[in-house]
């Protein structure tokens, strides 16, 4: 066998890692509570696999989301540590000997343990009309839309977004206001207004401009930060501030555009 | 199955929880620093206005330990203001392409910081004036 | 959908924002240390005979009131939006002593300079 230089250790060594859980139960009338659990762990494993352990061997109360295990589908983001991140790309290894704190995700509702209630962005969704409008009638036979890799380099990085909600729970005016808009849905609402597929960019300017929009953020530029998909959105809010600004300037001139 | 009653965690604090939001708010309070300063060059303006003596005794404020002092605090505050505010202008800007590369944020940061070095020597340069 | 009304203070304070980053530095390096110090010479060069000759040309009445006011409105922005990050309510009060005592600078600054 030859050496490896990977920092990881090539022996399943299995350690012991604490772990503490915020927990809640609505149906108890309680408030949220930590709870301890000691899992044996390998340096391959992830904070999800973590959970799953606690959830298999330990305490099958706990209840968490979770899909694809590999960082596409967006349904793991929780609090690891007061940082938001998504716990199939969060590694226990990194944390040990801990004692490393879960959390459900900041700046929504616990809805029940390291669930949250995520309805206030699923509700905002459509508001920002996230598909694309074409604005004159296209004929299928006309074929189909062509593209340049410039024109695609426009909006190709907003497009990534996985809806894991990282970036709300990064959000202190989020949390401080939840009509806020927010990073996520701003990105892709700038995703639709980047493509030169799409012709409802006046619309979707509406929602820009208003204080529920690119207003209520003040470039904190946590939520960049902690995009798993480097979706930048911090940048698809402030580009916006700068374009609201300047299309207010220009309201302010005689005429009509 | 068991009603619903989700639970809101409070904000207080918040911006103590972690280093990001320290330096968030740190670069925030640059602004009591800023209007400071503005304050204390308004006074001067009023002082200038008023006359000689009056001008001659606001640069004599100036010069009193605890002006110094002050202004020494605003200095590293103006700094502070300058580098981080140049590191946050990359996320107000479109994409900028050149010769079909996207210039990347730390590059337009650099620009910012290398234009605020320019001014200001130009800035030191003008107020010395012409030697006597 | 209502607009906000930001737009004409988020641009005051990046305006006055960029301005305190390129120059803010040097003037306090230069008016209140190396003038009072007498450091590079700078207190020889900061005297009312001076600054007076420099105020009363127009470009140089600009400058002066385009400093004092632009860093103003640049504080009164973010000191009112770092007022709602610490938890105060924002209301007509809160807003006009943030952007009132702007306001009462940039024209207490032009009229002591049109004076000059």
């Amino acid at each position: 066998m030859h050496a490896r230089s990977n920092k990881v250790s090539s022996t399943p060594e299995t350690r012991t890692i604490a772990v503490e859980v915020l927990r809640y139960q609505p149906g108890d009338a309680t408030t949220p509570y930590v709870e301890r659990f000691d899992v044996p762990f390998t340096d391959d494993m992830s904070v999800l696999q973590g959970l799953q352990h606690i959830k298999d061997r330990l305490d099958g109360s706990l209840t968490f989301r979770w899909s694809c295990r590999m960082a596409i589908c967006g349904s793991c983001g929780m609090m690891i540590d007061g940082v938001p991140r998504l716990a199939c790309h969060t590694f226990l290894r990194d944390f040990w000997p801990g004692p490393l704190r879960v959390e459900a995700l900041a700046h929504f509702p616990i809805e029940r343990d390291l669930v949250v209630d995520a309805s206030d962005f699923i509700d905002k969704l459509p508001r920002i009309k996230p598909w694309l409008e074409p604005g004159v009638p296209l004929r299928v036979r006309a074929g189909e839309h062509l593209q340049t890799p410039a024109q695609l380099a426009r909006y190709e990085s907003f497009s990534h977004c996985i809806n894991c909600l990282l970036c709300y729970a990064a959000c202190p005016q989020y949390g401080l206001d939840n009509s806020f808009l927010g990073p996520g849905l701003t990105a892709l609402l700038h995703r639709y207004n980047s493509d030169s597929r799409d012709a409802a960019r006046a619309e979707r300017m509406e929602l820009v401009d208003s204080e529920e929009g690119v207003w209520g953020c003040t470039a904190v530029g946590y939520c960049s930060e902690v995009c798993p998909k480097h979706v930048d959105p911090a940048n698809a809010v402030n580009q916006n501030k700068t374009a609201s600004a300047l299309s207010w300037l220009v309201r302010l001139l005689p005429g009509r555009a | 199955m068991a009603a619903r009653r989700p639970y809101v965690r409070p904000m207080d604090g918040w911006w103590r929880r972690d280093r990001f939001f320290l330096k968030y708010m740190a670069r925030e309070l640059t602004a009591f620093f800023v209007v400071a300063y503005a304050l204390v060059l308004l006074a001067g303006v009023i002082r200038l206005s008023q006359g000689r003596g009056a001008f001659e005794g606001w640069l004599d404020g100036l010069r009193s330990g605890w002006s110094v002092a002050l202004h020494l605090v605003l200095l590293a505050v103006f700094l502070f203001h300058t580098y981080s505010w140049f590191s946050i202008m990359p996320k107000t800007m479109p994409p900028l392409v050149v010769s079909g590369h996207r210039v990347p944020a730390w590059a337009i940061t650099a620009a910012g910081l290398a234009c605020a070095v320019l001014a200001s020597i130009a800035l030191f340069v003008a107020f010395k004036g012409r030697p006597r | 959908m209502k607009r906000s009304s930001q737009p004409p203070f988020w641009l005051l304070f990046g305006a006055g924002g960029m301005l305190s980053a390129l120059v803010g530095a040097m003037l306090v390096f230069l008016t209140g240390i190396a003038a009072p110090l007498g450091l590079f010479g700078a207190g020889t060069a900061f005297t009312y005979e001076r600054a007076a000759a420099f105020a009363h040309q127009p470009l140089g009445k600009l400058a002066v009131a385009a400093v004092i006011a632009l860093f103003l409105w640049h504080g009164a922005h973010r000191i009112y939006h770092t007022l709602h990050d610490f938890g105060v309510r924002l209301n007509a009060f809160t807003w006009l002593a943030c952007y009132g005592v702007a306001l009462a600078g940039t024209i207490t600054a032009a009229v002591a300079l049109a004076v000059v």
